[in-house]
C-alpha cells in the first residue's frame, strides 16, 4: 500500500486515498458461508460413519450411525420411544409451568415492593448459592423418589433463573417511566399491565431461554435416579446392557428436544418483542 | 413594566402557589416563591441552568415527593406534563400511549382525534422508534392534551429537536393552546420560544421570580418586530445575558435542573 503511494508522482490528498481503497486488506472475517451452521455437524457425523464403517471404531464404544437408525425403528416400532420420550416431555412440562410460575410471581412481588424485596430475595439468593442438584437428597426424603420429587427438582432448578431474569429486567425499567406513569395517573393494574410486564419481558424471556435448559438438565439428573420411565431411564438400563445404541438415541433426543425448546422460546422472543426489532432488522 | 396589571386577577387563577420553598440537601432551590396563572395563560418560565426551573415544575406536577419543602399548592385536577424526552412507551403502538390510563368508550376515538391534531392520523398502528423526534414529541403532545387538561406543565419540549422542527412545533402547540385553552407553563431557556408563545413571561432567579414582562408583540410574533427585540434584550437582561461583561456573579452552587 506504501509503495503505491510512493510510486505517485503527484501528492493530492486523494491520490493515497484512492489507492488505499484498492489495496485495503480486510480484518473481518468476511463473508457468511452458505450453510455455514450445518458444515461442522456434517463433517462430525461422515467421521463419525468413516470410522464406524473402517472399523476403527469399536461398535462398543460408540455404534454406526446405521445402527443407530435402526435401533430407533425398532424402538418406535415397540412404542417404547413414544412412551418414555412422552413421560420426559411431561415432567419438563409441569416442571417449567410451576417453575416459570414460581419465579414471575415471586419476581413480581419482589420487584414491586421493597418489603417483598426484603423477604424474598435473600432467600433465593442462598437458593441460588447452592448448588441445586445439593439439594437432592433432602427433596428424596421429603417427596420420595415418585414423580412429585421429580417435577419439584425441576422446578426448583427453573424458577431461580425465571426469578433472576425478571426482576432484574424489573428493576431496569426507565424511571421515567414511572415517573410518567404517575403523571397520567395510572391505576396500580394499568401500572402493573403497561409499564411493568412489558418492560420485564425481555427479562423474562432471557431467563425463559435460561429455564429450558434447566429443565432438561435436571430432567437427565432425576431420570437417572430411581426411574422406571423416561428417556433417562430409558439411556441407564441401556448403560446396563451395553447398548451404545440406545444410549446414543437418548442423547440424540435430548439434543433435538433442547434445540426445539430454544428455537420455541425464540420464537416467541421475537413476536413479543417485535417493538423492539422494527428498526434493527 | 414587569408588573403584573390588577385587572387580570379579578378571574380566579387556575394556579396558584404561595411561599413555596424546595431545597436539597441544605441548598435552597425555590426560596418563598409566589406565582398565579390565570385559565387559559400562557406562562413561559426563563432561568439559568440551576435557577430552579424545573423544581418549580416537578413541584406544580406533584413529582416531587421525594424532596422537603412547604409552601401552598393550588392546581387544578386535570393536569398534563410533556417532558424533554418524548416518554413514549416502545413496547406501545403510538395510539395506545396517546390513550394511556384512559378509560370510558370515547377513549379509543378521543385518541385518534387527538393524533389527527398533531398531523399524526393513520400513523396509529406505529410503534414510538419508527417515528422521528418531532413525531415522538408530537404524540406526547396529542397524549397530553387527549386528557383535557385545565393545566399544561412542559419542561423543556422542545429543547432536543433540531431548529427547523422547534419551529413547526411552536406554531402546532400554539395552535394547539388556542383552541384548547389549558392553562400553560412552558419551561425553557430559549429566549425567543419564550416570545413567540407566551402572555407572559417569567425569569426565575435565585428561587424566586426575579423579572415578570407581559408579552404585547402582536401576532403572528416577528423577531424583526422592534417590540420583539427590545423584549428580548430586556429578558436577556434579566438573565444576565448582555453584550458588556458583567460583574462577576456571587458563586453559587449549582442545582438539580
Amino acid at each position: 500500500m506504501v509503495a503505491t503511494v510512493g510510486t505517485r508522482t503527484d501528492s493530492t490528498s486523494s491520490a493515497p486515498a484512492r489507492s488505499s481503497l484498492r489495496t485495503r486488506r480486510r480484518l473481518g472475517p468476511g463473508r457468511p458461508i452458505r450453510f455455514g451452521p450445518t458444515i461442522g455437524p456434517l463433517l462430525l457425523l461422515t467421521v463419525w460413519t468413516a470410522g464406524s464403517a473402517t472399523g476403527l471404531l469399536d461398535e462398543r464404544v460408540l455404534s454406526a450411525p446405521w445402527t443407530v437408525v435402526t435401533t430407533t425403528g425398532e424402538l418406535i416400532e415397540s412404542g417404547r420411544l413414544q412412551a418414555n420420550l412422552l413421560t420426559s416431555v411431561q415432567r419438563v412440562a409441569l416442571g417449567l409451568g410451576f417453575g416459570v410460575v414460581l419465579g414471575t410471581a415471586l419476581a413480581l412481588v419482589s420487584g414491586l415492593s421493597r418489603w417483598g424485596e426484603a423477604v424474598i430475595d435473600g432467600p433465593v439468593q442462598i437458593k441460588r448459592a447452592i448448588p441445586a442438584l445439593a439439594l437432592m437428597p433432602l427433596l428424596i426424603l421429603w417427596l420420595g423418589i415418585g414423580e412429585v420429587m421429580k417435577v419439584s427438582t425441576i422446578t426448583l432448578g427453573v424458577f431461580v433463573p425465571i426469578y433472576i431474569h425478571t426482576h432484574n429486567g424489573l428493576r431496569g425499567i426507565d424511571s421515567r417511566y414511572v415517573e410518567l406513569a404517575e403523571t397520567v395517573r395510572l391505576s396500580r393494574r394499568a401500572f402493573i399491565r403497561r409499564v411493568v410486564l412489558p418492560g420485564a419481558l425481555p427479562g423474562f424471556l432471557l431467563g425463559m431461554r435460561f429455564a429450558v435448559t434447566t429443565g432438561w438438565l435436571f430432567l437427565v439428573v432425576v431420570e437417572q435416579i430411581n426411574s422406571t420411565s423416561g428417556i433417562g431411564y430409558m439411556m441407564e438400563l441401556a448403560r446396563t446392557y451395553g447398548q451404545t445404541d440406545i444410549i446414543i438415541v437418548g442423547l440424540v433426543l435430548y439434543g433435538l428436544l433442547g434445540l426445539l425448546s430454544d428455537g420455541a422460546v425464540r420464537l416467541i422472543e421475537r413476536r413479543a418483542l417485535s417493538w423492539r426489532r422494527t428498526l434493527a432488522d | 413594566m414587569a408588573t403584573h396589571p390588577g385587572g387580570l386577577t379579578t378571574v380566579a387563577p387556575a394556579v396558584r402557589i404561595a411561599e413555596l420553598t424546595r431545597s436539597y440537601d441544605d441548598r435552597t432551590i425555590l426560596d418563598s416563591l409566589d406565582l398565579e396563572i390565570r385559565a387559559g395563560e400562557f406562562v413561559a418560565l426563563l432561568g439559568q441552568s440551576g435557577s430552579g426551573k424545573s423544581t418549580l415544575l416537578r413541584a406544580l406536577a406533584g413529582l416531587d415527593g421525594e424532596v422537603a419543602g412547604t409552601g401552598l399548592i393550588d392546581v387544578p385536577g386535570a393536569v398534563s406534563v410533556v417532558f424533554q424526552d418524548s416518554r413514549l412507551l416502545p413496547w406501545l403502538r403510538v395510539h395506545d400511549n396517546v390513550i394511556l390510563g384512559l378509560t370510558g368508550p370515547g377513549a379509543a376515538e378521543q385518541g385518534r382525534e387527538s393524533l389527527a391534531e398533531v398531523g399524526l392520523a393513520g400513523r396509529e398502528r406505529a410503534w414510538p422508534n419508527q417515528l422521528s423526534g418531532g413525531e415522538q414529541q408530537r404524540v406526547a403532545l396529542a397524549r397530553s392534551l387527549v386528557r383535557e387538561p385545565e393545566l399544561l406543565l412542559a419542561d423543556e419540549p422542545f429543547g432536543a429537536l433540531d431548529a427547523l422542527t422547534r419551529i413547526r412545533m411552536h406554531a402546532l402547540l400554539r395552535s394547539l393552546c388556542d383552541r384548547h385553552r389549558p392553562a400553560v407553563l412552558l419551561v425553557t431557556h430559549d429566549v425567543d420560544e419564550a416570545i413567540v408563545l407566551a402572555d407572559r413571561v417569567l425569569v426565575l432567579d435565585g428561587g424566586r421570580i426575579a423579572a415578570e414582562q407581559l408579552i404585547d408583540v402582536d401576532t403572528p410574533r416577528n423577531s424583526a418586530d422592534p417590540r420583539f427585540a427590545e423584549i428580548r434584550a430586556h429578558l436577556l437582561g434579566a438573565l444576565g445575558v448582555t453584550g458588556e461583561p458583567r460583574e462577576p456573579r456571587e458563586p453559587r452552587e449549582r442545582s438539580r435542573d
